[in-house]
């Protein structure tokens, strides 16, 4: 625990932090696009070539917008939900391991902020608090809509939470270890999870798709029905927080689909790299990266051509369908870890 | 009753098989489709930098034309204002004075002529009514105006100017329709 230990680590946290902000932005900007050539639309193309600098004209215009409380909100509360939104989401990547360790200055440095031992634990810990943040703001903001948007995103947690965290545990089972690090080394060069735990990845998917709110479980903040959900009656930089923690989330939740079943940052062919570390590592971060991206990319994909569940539609997906799939799934990889750790 | 389209569908409400009840291969058949429109070539017309172009018949704008020696061709028969099916034109007319002469062809000519731009549906009829060539449509359009009032153009703004002539062969001579 020396200073350099302390320097690396906030060092750390600042890229993380900025990158983080920068692909939330840029996804806002890639999914206006994307929605565009779905829909046989060009999409922005205003601002700057391409229009590449329309995420700072969106943020720009978020900022200028007058921040309005409405009359009967519980101001605090009011305050807080997008503060939790936000903070539970970018908290998450702390634990991510980004790639293999560098080499520089004659050290070795990690790249990841927090070791933990238990991180696919506290991963789940954090998300399932990512929803108070919607719960407090709908709650907060003494309208009907919101609150209908915020029973509906607790609901639906509770339904998936479940199912995800138990496909999860066939991965634990499997590499025998909580340690987020140790999952992704136990899937070394090509030794990926997905090709031992499909049905466990389907589940998962959904599973994040509903977590992070996204289309087709975007009931919590429909349009049609609620008219923005728990996202009413805010405004301003609020609302911005809101709309950025849910492409935060997707960030963070990609990464970790990454991880758990697409081997993180490893990549076929990583032990011919094995005498430069840095390369490696640098490579590494971006094998990771575009595994990230691609996942962001079926995100919105699905979001662009897959319309909305309805309410009891989710709820029978949720329970009768997901859940005995996982925990069925659960059983049978424990009777094969058992029966392989035991006989052979 | 004998079908009129080939795009009849019979609906059944047969229960699904487990094939469509799992939903998947109908979902990733949705994707497959989003995905081929993602590769296809954007139709989108960039207004400002790029403008279409009009259909050579487009009917826009009228204009009231003069003949070559600079004189309204309209005598205010009100041929056009009786072609009109919105009843957007209207006119008085008057006689033409000894030196009016280099102003108006004919001995009767329109003192005031108004088309109602909101009334008019731009069907063309008073062009084809008008047996002096003297209305046409064009293809410039119809400004926008924040008041209702300023949609009524009068004689100032529909007689061409006189070092400003209104080009009309364009629509009058595509073959596409009876020339005048």
């Amino acid at each position: 625990m020396d200073t350099f230990y302390w320097i690396d680590k906030l060092v750390l946290v600042l890229v993380l932090f900025l990158i983080s902000l920068g692909i939330a932005a840029y996804q806002t900007y890639f999914e206006r696009k994307l929605a565009g050539w779905i829909q046989d639309r060009v999409g922005p193309d205003r601002a700057g070539p391409f229009g590449i600098l329309q995420p700072i004209a969106d943020g720009v215009k978020m900022f200028m917008k007058e921040d309005f409380t409405p009359a009967n909100a519980d101001k605090w509360l009011f305050i807080l939900g997008p503060g939790i939104a936000m903070f539970t989401s970018l908290i998450t990547s702390s634990i991510i391991p980004w790639g293999t360790d560098l080499q520089l200055f004659g050290r070795s440095i990690s790249l990841q902020v927090a070791e933990i031992n238990i991180g696919i634990l506290f991963a789940f810990g954090i998300i399932s608090i990512g929803v108070y943040g919607i719960m407090i703001g709908g709650w907060a903001s003494n309208n009907k809509y919101s609150l209908f948007g915020a029973i509906r995103a607790s609901s639906q947690m509770i339904s998936y939470e479940l199912a995800m965290g138990i496909s999860a545990i066939t991965i634990i089972m499997i590499s025998g270890s909580l340690d987020l690090r140790a999952i992704v080394e136990s899937q070394h060069g090509m030794n990926w999870n997905i090709f031992y735990q499909p049905v466990a990845f389907v589940v998962f998917f959904i599973c994040a798709l509903a977590e992070t709110n996204r289309a087709p479980f975007d009931l919590p903040e429909c349009e049609n029905e609620l008219i923005g959900g728990y996202h009413t009656e805010y405004s301003s930089m609020k609302l911005g927080l809101f709309l950025f923690s849910e492409y935060v989330a997707m960030f963070v939740s990609s990464a970790l689909m990454a991880i758990l079943f697409f081997g993180g940052y490893n990549f076929p062919g990583m032990d011919y790299l094995k005498d430069s570390p840095n390369l490696l590592s640098i490579i590494s971060v971006m094998v990771f990266f575009a595994k990230i991206f691609g996942f962001i990319f079926v995100f919105m994909w699905i979001r662009w051509t897959i319309p909305r569940f309805r309410f009891d539609q989710l709820m029978h997906l949720g329970w009768k369908v997901l859940i005995p799939i996982a925990l069925v799934n659960m059983l049978i990889t424990g009777f094969v870890v058992a029966l392989y750790e035991h006989w052979f | 009753m004998e079908s009129l389209t080939n795009r009849k569908v019979v609906v059944s409400d047969k229960p699904m098989t487990f094939m469509e009840k799992l939903y998947i291969p109908a979902i990733i058949k949705g994707m497959l489709v989003t995905f081929r429109h993602i590769l296809m070539r954007r139709k989108t017309v960039k207004y400002p930098e790029e403008i279409r172009e009009f259909a050579p018949v487009y009917r826009g704008m009228h204009v009231l034309k003069r003949d070559e020696q600079g004189r309204e061709n309209c005598t205010a028969c009100g041929l056009c204002a009786v072609a009109c099916p919105a009843e957007a034109i209207t006119m008085t007319s008057a006689e033409r004075t000894k030196d009016q002469k280099d102003l108006y062809r004919e001995e009767k000519y329109a003192s005031m002529y108004e088309i109602n731009m909101l009334r008019c549906i731009f069907c063309g009829l008073c062009e084809e009514a008008c047996p002096k060539e003297a209305i046409f449509l064009t293809d410039r359009l119809v400004p926008t105006q924040f008041e209702r009032g300023e949609f009524i153009y009068g004689k100032d703004k529909l007689v061409e100017s006189l070092d400003h002539r209104i080009d009309i062969t364009k629509r009058q001579f595509t073959g596409k329709r009876g020339t005048i």
